[in-house]
């Protein structure tokens, strides 16, 4: 089935603006993206390929994605770092039911101050996205990630 | 010469301590590289049992998991009998590290290079050309399969947990834990059957010792970690115990949390949030199992390589991967019950965002035993101070000590000869 043009512009453009608020570290408006009740999942591809539900981070509804800001913001010890998201062309699967599955690879580097950019993250996102009122918001995003031994710490969202 | 921490050509290895005592920690035993071969070879591949997995990851014969005690590679695996073996991860023959997969089942463990085919026990079954080819070549008639076994190390599995040890020689694991431990140990692991949650894994640029020494620590928690203190999980004014082996090497932290928490523990500790709310209470939406006993947590530490976490409904084995002086892999394995209902598994695994490397009491032990770790690197003449509550080894009834680390080190002395 050909996704509709105007859907796919919109989807790139939310993939754009995600990357964009995480990157400029505008974390408060991070839960914005989702759906009041959506599930926003960090999690190996180690436990995702083997059916093993535990997560890196396991965030269900706003709210509790409203209070992993607050940790990242004020209540975690770490050192300070600067995210940079790229983010492939995503495959979407539209649906009939408002339901738009996408997948789209990322790779995530993260530089620390006083040292060289490295490599954080490698995986892909599994979302979904729903369509209310002329507005996409996701309702489900998994970050399964193939480089399953973290660098030390994981502390600003994927 | 030598200089302190560096070995000599005879292989001595001056002290770098000052003093007689466990207190005052050097830097170059978190940094020194030879040091850290000592430690490898007396500590990890000698007389001390390591954590290697739970049973439950080798669930049928042939069902195998790789994993590594030190430095080295072993593969844990059930036999046909239903027995757990714990065989190291390299090839009699050329000293392949053969096993690449991190689980996976086999009919027999084959090291693809020249095709020596082993059974579930580290017999060698058989090797290619054994009696040459057309008349030539091929192995001597003196050659015996049962001379090139894979190296096999003894094994204990209590209720579900494996621990191995390279040393034969080893003590029983009930004498080596001590029975305060085992007691502590058998509190979680009761012979119920677990469920294997899923893993978390992180590289911590810090030595070894130090993730021991982080959950020998009753003194940080209600400190690093704000949630602990304004939830009060973990507070010093919190009802507590602590424990360790008659060696000092393990040790047990036991708590029982605050229901009610109205006030800082005491003026200026910072990490205390008088308004903090959560906007989802699912968070810590903590349900007392009966088999807690008072205790709401219990950080069991079983030297060298394992943690042992009940931390209200979140259970977790941390295994330490040393990877020289300076980095270790810490590999979490979650885990439940069988008899766990639909709202115990959510449960668990939603206060599993408290733990592991996005962990919101424990992201910042990674953290902070980093900068330590710069710390020691930058100045080899530094000790640490490590005398909160004197200078004593002992159980007690309070957090504010660090008796369990100065436990460690006593032993760690000992057996390093430093």
């Amino acid at each position: 089935m050909i996704v509709d043009p105007d859907l796919r512009y919109r989807i790139h453009d939310l993939y754009a603006a995600y990357a964009a608020c995480l990157d400029d570290a505008r974390y408060g408006e991070w839960p914005e993206f989702f759906t009041e009740d959506a599930w926003y999942r960090v999690v190996p591809r180690e436990n995702y390929d083997r059916d093993l539900p535990l997560s890196t981070l396991s965030l269900k509804g706003k709210a509790m994605m409203k209070d992993r800001i607050y940790g990242v913001e004020s209540t975690i010890f770490h050192a300070p770092y600067y995210q940079r998201h790229l983010i492939g062309l995503p495959l979407i699967d539209q649906h009939k039911d408002g339901i738009v599955k996408v997948e789209a690879n990322y790779f995530v580097t993260r530089t620390k101050r006083d040292s060289l950019a490295e490599i954080y993250s490698v995986g892909k996102y599994l979302d979904e996205i729903t369509i209310r009122d002329n507005d996409l918001k996701f309702a489900r995003k998994f970050c399964v990630f193939d480089n399953d031994i973290v660098a030390n710490s994981m502390i600003y969202p994927i | 010469m030598t200089t302190n921490g560096q070995s000599g050509l005879d292989g001595t290895i001056a002290s770098p301590w000052h003093g007689s005592g466990s207190s005052r920690i050097p830097s170059p035993v978190y940094t020194d590289e030879a040091i850290y071969r000592r430690e490898l070879e007396r500590i990890f591949y000698g007389p001390h049992w390591s954590y290697v997995g739970l049973e439950i990851e080798v669930p049928e014969a042939g069902c195998f998991k790789r994993t590594a005690i030190g430095e080295r590679s072993v593969i844990m695996i059930r036999n046909r009998k239903g027995e757990i073996n714990v065989l190291e991860n390299r090839c009699a023959h050329r000293a392949m590290r053969f096993c690449q997969e991190r689980t996976g089942k086999v009919m027999t463990l084959v090291c693809p290079y020249h095709q020596w085919n082993y059974n579930h026990d580290g017999k060698l079954l058989g090797v290619p050309f054994r009696n040459g080819v057309k008349g030539k070549g091929g192995m001597l008639p003196d050659f015996q399969l049962e001379d090139h076994g894979l190296n096999t190390l003894k094994v204990a599995v209590r209720n579900g947990v494996v621990f191995a040890c390279f040393d034969h020689a080893v003590e029983d694991l009930g004498e080596y834990l001590g029975p305060d431990i085992l007691a502590c140990f058998d509190r979680t692991f009761d012979g119920r059957q677990l469920v294997l949650h899923g893993y978390s894994r992180q590289r911590i640029p810090g030595n070894w010792k130090l993730m021991m020494e982080n959950i020998k620590d009753p003194y940080h928690p209600g400190l690093l970690h704000t949630w602990f203190v304004t939830f009060g999980l973990w507070r010093a004014d919190n009802d507590s115990r602590l424990t360790l082996d008659r060696h000092g090497r393990h040790a047990a932290m036991m708590s029982r949390r605050r229901e009610e928490v109205k006030q800082n523990v005491e003026e200026g500790v910072t990490s205390f949030r008088k308004n903090m709310q959560l906007h989802e209470p699912l968070l810590l939406d903590i349900v007392h199992e009966s088999w807690w006993g008072n205790d709401t947590v219990c950080m069991t530490t079983v030297f060298p390589n394992v943690v042992f976490q009940q931390q209200v409904n979140s259970l977790s084995t941390r295994q330490i991967l040393p990877q020289g002086p300076d980095k270790f892999d810490f590999v979490w394995t979650h885990f439940g019950f069988a008899d766990d209902d639909e709202e115990m598994i959510e449960r668990r695994l939603r206060q599993a965002n408290l733990f592991g490397p996005a962990g919101f009491v424990s992201a910042d032990d990674g953290e902070v035993i980093e900068f330590s770790q710069q710390g020691f690197e930058q100045d080899q003449a530094f000790s640490t101070w490590c005398e909160l509550d004197g200078t004593g080894i002992g159980p007690t009834d309070h957090m504010v000590t660090e008796t369990l680390i100065r436990g460690m080190y006593r032993y760690w002395r000992e057996v390093m000869e430093l």
